[in-house]
């Protein structure tokens, strides 16, 4: 089974950068206003920060711009830093990792190891365990943790079912080897890669080369269109494998770590959209003044909701007192990933716009 | 939960559409107000009233209420 319970690591801070283009749902022009607003009360989306993707700001510069905020906040200095894991499936190039560009175009030493996990909304928790494995041994002493996406970037203009829900952010966790200073980090995970068909962008990978096919535009049903280089989300299956997955999975890290609910300060659940937002919360049994939203202003940022969430919502608790929090992730894959993860004091940066 | 009371729970996952429309036999996929928003509801009605979970393959196998009802009793 796959269970990581993390030693010897504190959790020094965290930033996020979110690009400060807005996209305003109410502003869609292929529907009437009324049909609208049903898709903004289901996703509990009415806008997004979105990049143009045209290159100008990929989710490397989102990270980046966090990243040199929340060096300087915590007065670390890059030839410390030994351990940058970036996490996205919106990386520069198909190759090099987008690790070792930040490496160099941020200044970090030759010496640092990176390099990137391909994951989506389940990155954030899965990139925690990677990381925070590699420096409980104390092999690694500070760790860069980045997840982020632009992902609104696969979303066609005539597919709904992606249209109102995808935003783009950038986000960055600092870990350091710390034993007298360590907070609980528990992870449960699972995977399911038959979900795979569900939530895929089909063409330009090695399975299926870029042709002249993958830029023909398909009526996909529902009146939606897209590309085979677009993100094909099929939101049912997605609930339906949400609702079961999650919970049971949730159910595991509660029994192996004797967590009890009515002491976590906070349940952290993936912004993926509200009716599954809302779902999950009450499968898991947790107050809404418990489970922080911000859906309504980013919409579905993948692997960067949870810290994104953190960065807007509680910044203030985090930085004057200690908690402890759950959290739980669901995303494309399928990837799972539940946790138990406690702060202490830590450095947050405002959330920031590039 | 009879067949009857699906049918009623189900009708209650609709905004627009009249409750004396839905039937047994009623083409649930077929109705006006039906959407992928509208199978989140019924996903989550049947999650909520037994416990168990359907999928977007089993709505699609369905033509009728009653076709749906008995994919959840067989679950």
């Amino acid at each position: 089974m796959a269970i990581a319970s993390i030693k010897n690591v504190k959790i020094a801070g965290m930033a996020a950068c979110v690009p400060e283009r807005i996209e305003e749902n109410r502003d869609y022009t292929l529907l009437p206003p009324d049909e609208i607003e049903k898709y903004i009360e289901t996703t509990g989306v009415e806008r997004r920060h979105c990049a143009i993707h045209d290159g100008s700001i990929c989710t490397s510069d989102l990270c980046q711009k966090a990243t040199e905020g929340l060096l300087e906040k915590l007065g670390w200095v890059k030839e410390e830093v030994d351990l940058i894991v970036f996490v996205s499936q919106t990386c520069d190039y198909r190759l090099p990792s987008t690790g070792i560009v930040l490496q160099d175009k941020m200044g970090f030493p030759k010496s640092t190891l990176a390099f990137d996990i391909t994951l989506g909304c389940s990155g954030f928790v899965v990139g925690l365990g990677v990381a925070g494995n590699m420096v409980s041994t104390g092999n690694f002493k500070k760790c860069l943790l980045m997840v982020g996406n632009t992902q609104s970037e696969y979303a066609n203009y005539k597919d709904k079912s992606m249209w109102f829900l995808l935003g783009d952010a950038g986000t960055v966790t600092a870990l350091e080897y710390n034993p007298e200073e360590a907070d609980k980090i528990d992870i449960c995970y699972s995977t399911d890669g038959s979900g795979r068909k569900h939530v895929i962008v089909p063409d330009g990978g090695s399975r299926n080369p870029v042709s002249l096919k993958s830029f023909e535009e398909e009526a996909v049903g529902d009146g939606n269109f897209r590309t085979r280089l677009d993100e094909k989300m099929d939101g049912v299956e997605v609930f339906a494998a949400a609702i079961t997955g999650v919970p049971k999975l949730y159910k595991q890290l509660l029994q192996e770590f004797n967590i009890d609910n009515e002491k976590m300060d906070y349940c952290l659940i993936h912004q993926a959209s509200k009716v599954l937002f809302e779902k999950l919360r009450k499968k898991l049994k947790f107050p809404e003044e418990k489970t922080p939203m911000n859906l309504k202003d980013f919409g579905n940022t993948s692997g960067a909701t949870i810290p994104l969430l953190m960065v807007c919502k509680l910044k203030e608790e985090l930085e004057s007192r200690p908690l402890e929090m759950v959290m739980a992730a669901v995303g494309v894959g399928f990837s799972i990933g539940t946790g138990r993860i406690t702060t202490n004091k830590i450095k947050v940066c405002d959330l920031m716009y590039l | 939960m009879n067949l009857e009371e699906f049918i009623k729970a189900f009708a209650e996952e609709f905004d627009e559409t009249p409750a004396d429309i839905f039937k047994a036999d009623t083409k649930y996929r077929q109705l006006k107000e039906w959407s992928s928003l509208t199978a989140l509801s019924i996903i989550s009605m049947v999650d909520d009233q037994f416990d168990k979970t359907i999928t977007g393959a089993d709505i699609r196998s369905t033509e009728t209420i009653e076709d749906l009802f008995n994919i959840v009793q067989a679950k």
